[in-house]
């Protein structure tokens, strides 16, 4: 579903990559947490995987699909096939609910036929079945991440990636938008979401990316936010320049902010 | 539906930057106007020398008794010398030259005299003062150069003269009045260019959120940048059409109605002529908007 092989991102002017050497593989139907400090990469992984960069090294497959070898031209029917949530949501404010999602399917070329079928149905999945006539400052924090969920996903995308997407939300909100996007799971999309947010993560004991400088520091199947093995900590630490593996530790329930060596 | 939502996006981006729409319109109508006009002159000097060159002659003038110099010697050219000058035209290599002649004599020259400038004018001019002439109507009027140097010289001849050469003047006031108008047109169109780029820019600026999510959800470029596009040559329409109406305006009211109320036999261009210099204003405009448009618009739409 997504490959990427020795993928490197260097941006200009910066000699640290923001990507050094990252190699994974994530599967089709996979829930995938990306966690890590700001900066660590997580938002480069996620331009890089909708080809809105290119790496510096390394290549990059993305629904079979060779990035590296995809012309500009085709990039906007590649990017159909992905669905992108933000923590700002990015609705557009002068248009209705209906009217935000329906524009995804509208320049997209979808018939309006379609459209008052589609839209409707997925406001219902995301449960603001009778908010459609709404605008989005009309809407709660919580209301408008579903509208934009729901944007995501009303062309039935095969990946969805979420960028911090319950970074703005209180947790009672952030644990129905996590409810939502597990039911869009188990439908079959494979979710990829970058997040700080260490009680969700813990909770939801998905695959977990830790990247930290740009490098994967721990990739771990019903992981935690926080490393539990002590082994992986050593094999992982053990070139970096400080010792990480007491504060670590200790740092259990700790937010990574207060982390020493990754306030800045 | 794409047609319909294309259209209605053009429309906001109208209503969205007035001031800068309009704007374009005058700076394309007024450098569109200039090129209409440079277009025009083209077209008078071409028609002007397509009349003119058609009449223009090589006149052979010959001496008369009143006329010392080119070795006339105040003695009017005999039969002889006529006769010569005559041979000289009827055989090669003149002969091939040359499509027709004809000799004036001092009669028909005072008769040509009276009617050209009147009797008033004509008083104290007799027939003998006015030369014989040999008119030379060429096959090429731009052979000219080889009858002048053939017959100047010989006995009998006061001058050759190739009469496209009094006109020369004023095809060359003309070109550079029409040099003038492509410079300031170009000057202008640049501006226009430039122009246009800008509120391409602004607009897309103002719909940056649009063009965002058109770009995540995967809308092709084409439809993105389309409605920019059209913004952009239906401004520079509106003011390629007045443009049109101002070239058309200018040749029916200042050309035919100002210039051609003076007798004269000078033909000037006329509104058929406005009327096919209108399109080609139309498609300037339309071309020019279209490319800076795209190329302002191109930065949002990298992938």
């Amino acid at each position: 579903m997504i490959l990427f092989d020795q993928v490197t991102k260097t941006y200009k002017g910066n000699n640290r990559p923001a990507l050094g050497d990252v190699s994974l593989e994530i599967l089709r139907g996979e829930f995938v947490f990306l966690v890590g400090a700001s900066g660590s990469g997580k938002s480069s992984f996620l331009r890089l995987v909708l080809k809105e960069e290119n790496p510096t090294r390394g290549t990059i497959h993305v629904l079979g699909q060779n990035l590296g070898r995809l012309p500009a031209r085709k990039v906007p029917y590649f990017r159909r096939n992905l669905g992108v949530v933000f923590q700002d949501f990015r609705l557009l404010p002068q248009k209705t609910v209906f009217d935000n999602v329906a524009f995804t399917l509208q320049v997209i070329g979808k018939s309006k036929g379609f459209i008052h079928e589609a839209v409707p149905d997925v406001l219902k999945m995301v449960g603001l079945a009778g908010k459609a006539a709404r605008f989005p400052h009309e809407l709660s924090g919580g209301e408008q991440q579903r509208v934009a969920i729901a944007r995501a996903i009303v062309n039935k995308p095969a990946i969805l990636l979420a960028d911090e997407p319950t970074g703005n939300l209180d947790p009672a909100t952030s644990a129905g938008i996590m409810a939502l996007l597990e039911r869009i799971n188990l439908g079959g999309t494979t979710i990829l979401m970058a997040t700080h947010d260490a009680g969700i993560v813990d909770k939801m004991k998905r695959r977990v990316i830790e990247l930290s400088g740009g490098r994967i520091m721990r990739d771990e199947r019903q992981g935690g936010y926080l490393t539990q093995t002590i082994e992986i900590q050593h094999q992982q630490v053990r070139d970096a320049p400080d010792d990480r593996t007491v504060p670590r530790i200790q740092s259990h329930l700790v937010q990574p902010t207060q982390r020493p060596e990754e306030s800045e | 539906m794409r047609l319909g939502l294309i259209l209605s996006e053009v429309g906001q981006g109208f209503r969205r930057n007035i001031s800068m729409v309009i704007s374009v319109i005058l700076v394309t109508f007024i450098s569109l106007t200039f090129v209409g006009a440079a277009i025009l002159l083209q077209m008078q000097i071409g028609q002007m020398k397509g009349y003119w060159f058609d009449r223009a002659q090589v006149a052979v003038y010959l001496c008369t008794d009143f006329v010392d110099a080119n070795g006339c010697a105040l003695t009017e050219a005999t039969t002889d010398q006529k006769r010569n000058i005559e041979q000289q035209l009827e055989t090669e290599p003149l002969a091939g030259l040359i499509n027709h002649w004809e000799f004036e004599n001092h009669d028909q020259a005072y008769a040509n005299y009276l009617e050209q400038f009147g009797e008033e004018a004509s008083s104290f001019v007799e027939p003998e003062f006015l030369p014989e002439t040999f008119w030379v109507s060429l096959k090429d009027p731009e052979q000219s150069a080889a009858i002048i140097e053939r017959l100047t010289g010989e006995p009998g001849v006061e001058e050759v003269l190739d009469q496209r050469q009094l006109l020369q003047p004023i095809f060359d006031a003309l070109a550079a009045a029409s040099y003038t108008a492509i410079g300031i047109a170009v000057l202008m169109l640049v501006a226009a260019v430039l122009l246009i780029a800008t509120t391409i820019r602004l607009s897309a600026f103002s719909r940056r959120r649009e063009i965002g999510i058109m770009r995540l959800v995967g809308a092709s470029n084409r439809f993105i940048q389309t409605p920019f596009i059209l913004e952009g040559v239906l401004a520079a329409l509106i003011g390629a059409v007045l443009s049109g109406g101002a070239v058309v305006a200018i040749v029916h009211f200042f050309v035919q109605g100002y210039l051609n109320a003076v007798p004269g036999t000078t033909p000037y261009v006329d509104l058929g002529d406005a009327l096919l210099v209108v399109p080609i204003l139309l498609a300037i405009g339309a071309v020019l908007a279209a490319i800076s448009a795209a190329v302002a618009i191109r930065r949002y739409l990298r992938v």
